[in-house]
């Protein structure tokens, strides 16, 4: 299982980076995104992988997962909708305001 | 002890938000009332700031339980006597901006006040804070804050340069708690007093992973601080906002400043076993090519409000090479730096605004091109007429005057307190007796950046004092000139006071230095 999730973790990211590296703002604001979803994955990780574990405390448990990254990706997810709402908004009111959807403001030459 | 006092260390973090979140409720017409709310609420924060400060300097750390659970569960504030500064100088500084913006700038668009207090309120939290998750979210609250005060006045250049700024910061933010989850998983804690007791202990096969961790945290708060090449994006955007935004984020890139500081000493400090001093030859690399960069740039801009931009690279730069190159009495110098530069620069960015008033778009650009290709000198016939002398109007004496103050505070010449840092940084890198090649380096560069930044800015005078007359004399309110005013004053006080001012951040670096008092008073053992 680690493999899997680390390949997917790697795949996603590098989806991301790809992303983020394109001129345009709308590939921009979706690298940023998927680097979201990665870094709350990779939180959730952090914690340690446990399959079937309960994270709080129930009856007859063997082991329990961590429950404080889960708790840190609802604050990080939270938080990441709301930046990346706002920047999508930001990139729409740049693409009015300087009539080119390049990160630049302007079309390169 | 008495109600207010203990909860003392949670007034800066509640006071701005009670009073940002109170504004929310009245609509844009009520703009009295908001401006008040929002004076009286800053003016509260300033005074608690003081108190703060005062409790701190007994060497006790204040710990503040959020939720009464004990350290390591739950997250704490905590009050040493570097937050307690730091919170000091972000409330003085948020003040003077606020005050600033009341004559014009903050009628230009809606929820000014609201957003200032969120900026504040994250600040201070950031200062505050003794978890390194909530350090994250305090982050993310004054970015936010930030992210409205940067577009605030709105104009293409500002979407532009917001653009940026926002794309640079949201992945640093990724990459802080990329950071911030790889520690947790090697040391099962977030708490930064847990932090430094369980570094040590961590097994041989670990570290290079937990190090991996440090390392992407540090790149996370070096572009909150701008070190090169990571503060690409702070020239554009700090040039782009409104003068009160961009004097009170000032304040911003010493947040990045504060968080390598806090983490290097406290996690990475002398007893962290192998990890010692981790990342320290990094930062003064790192910080003295961003003081070369900073100083170059500064001697190349056009723009005022660029040169203004390119000496907080400075002052960034200062600063992370005097934390990396380390010691007590280094350190001390540096926190001095730290408060007259962030004063120092918050009042430059204030004047600009009234300094361009009066000046056609462009003319700075003009007038560096007609210097270049010799077209002011081409009919340099002397009048016929002798001059006797020319009125110069009261607004432009009194701005005359506050930049000379503000290029004597930028270039570190005396008699303002930009020289007493200046000079206790040199002594202190002076002290050790082989003094080693990355001093002498700094050494070098902190003196030549005191010689570039007097060039830069007497040339930027000369051009505006010193030009024709014709142009038109800007008008200035005197509640715009009050908070520079305010500014210099401080500054000047600092100087009068120097000696005090410099025994507390002695002390303060003292305590950093020695971080067993901050883990036992947080973990209450």
């Amino acid at each position: 299982m680690e493999l899997l999730v680390a390949a997917a973790l790697g795949l996603v990211t590098a989806c991301a980076v790809y992303l983020m590296l394109r001129g345009r703002t709308f590939p921009v604001v979706l690298g940023l995104a998927l680097l979201g979803y990665a870094v709350n994955f990779f939180i959730f990780v952090a914690g340690g992988l446990a399959v079937g574990a309960p994270p709080l405390v129930a009856d007859g448990a063997a082991a329990y997962a961590d429950p404080l990254p889960q708790a840190l990706v609802l604050t990080a997810i939270v938080i990441g909708f709301g930046t990346t709402g706002f920047l999508l908004a930001l990139a729409l009111r740049a693409r009015a305001a300087t009539g080119s959807d390049h990160v630049d403001g302007e079309e390169p030459r | 002890m008495s109600f207010w006092q203990a909860h003392l260390v949670v007034l800066p973090v509640v006071l701005p938000l009670a009073a940002g979140a109170l504004m929310l409720l009245f609509d844009e017409g009520r703009y009295a009332l908001k401006a008040a709310i929002s004076v009286a609420a800053t003016l509260a924060l300033v005074a608690a700031a003081i108190a703060l400060a005062r409790l701190a300097d007994a060497g006790a750390v204040h710990v503040y339980r959020l939720g009464d659970w004990p350290a390591p569960f739950g997250i704490v504030l905590v009050a040493d006597r570097l937050s307690a500064v730091l919170v000091l100088l972000a409330s003085a500084l948020g003040f003077a901006a606020l005050v600033f913006s009341l004559a014009r700038w903050s009628r230009a668009g809606p929820r000014f006040h609201a957003l200032f207090q969120f900026l504040l309120m994250g600040v201070n939290g950031a200062f505050l804070t003794g978890d390194l998750f909530n350090l994250f979210v305090f982050f993310e609250v004054f970015l936010a804050a930030s992210y409205g005060l940067a577009l605030y006045g709105s104009g293409a250049a500002r979407v532009r340069a917001g653009l940026h700024y926002i794309a640079v910061n949201l992945t640093a933010s990724l990459l802080f708690l990329i950071g911030a989850s790889l520690l947790y998983g090697i040391t099962g804690t977030l708490n930064m007093a847990d932090l430094a007791v369980r570094v040590p202990a961590v097994a041989a096969g670990d570290r290079m992973l937990l190090e991996a961790g440090a390392a992407i945290l540090g790149i996370a708060f070096l572009v909150k601080a701008g070190m090169w090449p990571l503060g690409f994006w702070l020239p554009g955007t700090y040039a782009a906002a409104s003068a009160p935004a961009a004097a009170v984020f000032a304040i911003l890139t010493k947040v990045g400043v504060y968080a390598v500081l806090r983490v290097s000493l406290l996690v990475f400090g002398a007893e962290a076993g192998a990890s010692a001093g981790f990342g320290g030859d990094w930062l003064v690399l790192g910080g003295m090519l961003t003081l070369a960069f900073g100083v170059i740039c500064m001697l190349a801009a056009q723009e005022l409000s660029r040169l203004a931009a390119f000496s907080l690279l400075v002052s960034s730069g200062t600063l992370l090479a005097a934390i990396g190159t380390g010691g007590v009495a280094v350190t001390g110098a540096a926190l001095y730096y730290l408060v007259v530069s962030t004063l120092g620069v918050g009042a430059f960015f204030l004047l600009i605004e009234l300094v361009e008033r009066g000046r056609a778009p462009g003319a700075n650009v003009l007038a560096v091109t007609a210097e270049a290709f010799g077209l002011g000198d081409a009919d340099g016939e002397i009048p016929a007429e002798e001059v006797v002398g020319i009125a110069i109007p009261a607004a432009v004496g009194v701005l005359g005057v506050t930049f000379a103050c503000c290029a004597l505070l930028l270039a570190g010449l005396p008699p303002l307190p930009g020289f007493i840092a200046k000079f206790a940084l040199l002594a202190a890198l002076l002290d050790p007796d082989p003094i080693s090649a990355a001093a002498w380096s700094l050494l070098v560069l902190l003196t030549v950046s005191g010689l570039a930044a007097t060039i830069a800015t007497a040339r930027a005078g000369v051009r505006i004092f010193w030009a024709s007359p014709e142009r038109s004399v800007p008008r200035v309110a005197v509640i715009e000139m009050a908070p520079v005013v305010l500014l210099l004053a401080l500054c000047a006080g600092l100087t009068v006071q120097a000696g005090p001012a410099m025994r507390y951040l002695q002390d303060t670096a003292q305590s950093l230095h020695a971080p067993r008092g901050y883990i036992e008073g947080v973990l209450a053992r």
